[in-house]
């Protein structure tokens, strides 16, 4: 039973844990492209943005989670994700929009996105380091033990104290999107700009306050997810730009402009990167007495080394591009 | 009177290709004014400046005595210009129903305040639109498809749609790019009788785009004939179609 416990902890926890990260950057990658059709390549440098400012304020008032005991990070979130909501919104103004206004090709726009990339990573290096820091900066990181009440178990299911905000606030941008999507005007505007944009406009929409609110959406977004993922390793520059092809490969599995379809995606690639570092030879031991003799068990039975963990989410999208281009839930093909 | 559309010196280009030339054109209040020509003479891009689709050159255009040269589509939208498209568009991944139901009267859940602050009014105003858009469809005769989605709907029911969308607001002028086109005759009869009795009972002017020439005959007067990205002609149908000149530019010389 104590091999269980590991698969827990190493797939489900570890799997929801990434899914979650991935499905949350997919859902922003895939709202660009419905609405503006590019590949935003500076997502995950947003990400990271949000995350930078969290630690900011995380530094500046240290103490102020204390006082309502939840970490000082998840405090000062809300005011990183209107923070990046508005740096997504300048950086628009700024960078892409001129660029629309001059009717330019998809592909420009994405070289763009790049330059913005580099920008985004340049700046923060030079405020925050090249090194890890933690988001913890006066608290305690806590660590659950959860003991199963079984017989002969010893391995206790371990989960941390982000990764419990992880889930939580995962499941509420879930639940706040399909909200904001299916019931509010201003989403079902999206919906309808995404659809067809010229119509759009001639129905009165106002399409530029709409891409406009789609960054805000997209920017806060990406604070959430940059923030969760910080929280559950430590920060870094690089740390979100290290998973922004994993993301790409989300949002193309779920089916590029659907964004519950990117949920979909991050899921399927999150667990499908755990699945695949996963060491299987741990639940077969407990059958190594019914093997045959000549079948030696081996100390590591798994897919792919930790180390090429990257090389799944390509596998992924390579099999789903050619079997199934319009991805899982059907967007469009790019 | 003020001319409800006048479109003053217009020029346009692409790259090389003056599409149109110092094109002048008025559409008097309450009429249904036609817009005819050959292939290539600049029709549609007139409507696209007009419509604020494409950005004019040089010139002007103004909207019952306003300047709206180059404004978006969705600006002119709010004073009432509509337009149809050649190519019927619609939202795909709606119903025909929720298509008209994207085009409110004045928007109120599209301002960021009251998505967050007033939901309830936010929901009567729903609820307003939604009646309208019952009433529109039943008037379009699409009421049998209205929970169909608007993709799979035929070429004319979308021309139908297209019209509907106009009646969902109060519209001034309402430009229709080939409504005709691809409908059957009697669908097209529908459409017509449409397009009179709005014209008739709320009021609406239209400037119709049409190479159907009955439709021209039955609807339109007066009738403007663009040629080479400049008005040719302008008169009743029967002036029209006994101008020589017309003839000439539709069916070539020596066919008079």
């Amino acid at each position: 039973m104590n091999e269980l416990v590991f698969f827990i902890n190493n797939v489900v926890i570890a799997g929801s844990v990434t899914g979650s990260i991935y499905a949350i950057g997919a859902v922003g990658i895939t709202l660009v492209f419905s609405i503006m059709r590019f590949a935003h390549f500076a997502h995950a440098d947003m990400m990271t943005f949000g995350a930078f400012m969290v630690l900011l304020l995380t530094t500046l008032f240290p103490q102020a989670g204390q006082a309502i005991g939840v970490p000082t990070a998840i405090v000062m979130l809300p005011l990183a994700i209107v923070l990046t909501a508005l740096l997504a919104v300048i950086i628009d103004r700024t960078f892409y929009r001129p660029l629309r206004a001059h009717g330019v090709k998809p592909i420009v726009m994405v070289i763009a996105s790049l330059g913005v990339t580099l920008i985004l990573q340049g700046l923060i290096r030079l405020f925050a380091g090249t090194g890890g820091q933690s988001l913890y900066v006066d608290d305690r990181k806590e660590i659950f033990r959860l003991a199963l009440p079984i017989e002969g178990v010893r391995m206790p299911v371990v989960i941390t104290e982000p990764q419990l905000y992880l889930f939580a606030l995962t499941i509420l941008a879930v639940i706040g999107l399909h909200f904001f999507l299916s019931r509010t005007r201003l989403g079902k505007a999206m919906r309808a700009m995404s659809d067809n944009p010229d119509l759009a406009r001639a129905s009165g929409i106002n399409t530029n306050m709409i891409v406009a609110v789609t960054w805000m959406l997209v920017g806060g977004l990406a604070a959430i997810a940059g923030t969760l993922l910080a929280m559950d390793v430590t920060f870094k520059p690089d740390l979100s730009f290290h998973i922004l092809l994993p993301i790409f490969a989300a949002a193309i599995v779920g089916g590029v402009g659907q964004p519950f379809g990117a949920i979909a995606g991050g899921f399927v690639v999150g667990f499908a990167e755990t699945l695949a570092v996963f060491n299987w030879s741990v639940l077969l031991r407990p059958f190594r007495d019914n093997l045959p003799t000549w079948l030696e068990l081996p100390g590591n039975l798994a897919f792919v080394g930790t180390e090429y963990k990257i090389v799944v989410p390509f596998f992924i999208l390579v099999a789903i591009l050619v079997w199934r281009p319009t991805g899982i839930f059907k967007g469009k093909v790019i | 009177m003020t001319p409800i559309i006048d479109v003053r010196h217009v020029n346009k280009a692409f790259g090389g290709l003056h599409v149109i030339n110092d094109c002048s054109i008025q559409v008097e209040k309450g009429s249904i004014t036609g817009l005819i020509g050959p292939n290539g003479a600049g029709k549609s891009t007139l409507f696209n400046i007009i419509a604020g689709a494409l950005p004019l050159d040089s010139g002007q255009v103004l909207l019952d005595g306003e300047d709206i040269t180059n404004w978006p589509a969705n600006a002119l939208f709010h004073k009432g210009l509509l337009r149809t498209f050649q190519i019927a568009h619609e939202f795909s991944s709606m119903t025909a129903l929720e298509n008209l139901m994207m085009v409110p009267p004045s928007q109120p859940g599209e301002s960021l305040k009251s998505v967050w602050l007033t939901p309830r009014r936010v929901r009567e105003q729903e609820n307003e639109v939604k009646q309208r858009a019952l009433e529109v469809i039943d008037f379009i005769g699409l009421n049998h498809v209205r929970n169909e989605l608007a993709g799979n709907l035929s070429g004319g029911q979308k021309k139908l749609l297209e019209l509907g969308r106009t009646m969902m607001t109060e519209a001034r002028v309402v430009l229709l790019d080939e409504i005709a086109a691809g409908v059957n005759r009697t669908l097209l009869g529908d459409l017509v009788g449409n397009i009179e009795r709005l014209n008739r009972e709320l009021g609406y002017t239209f400037l119709v785009i049409e190479h159907d020439m009955d439709m021209i005959a039955r609807l339109c007067d007066p009738v403007i004939v663009l040629a080479q990205g400049t008005v040719m002609v302008q008169g009743s149908i029967e002036e029209i179609q006994n101008n020589p000149e017309v003839i000439e530019a539709y069916f070539g010389a020596g066919a008079a």
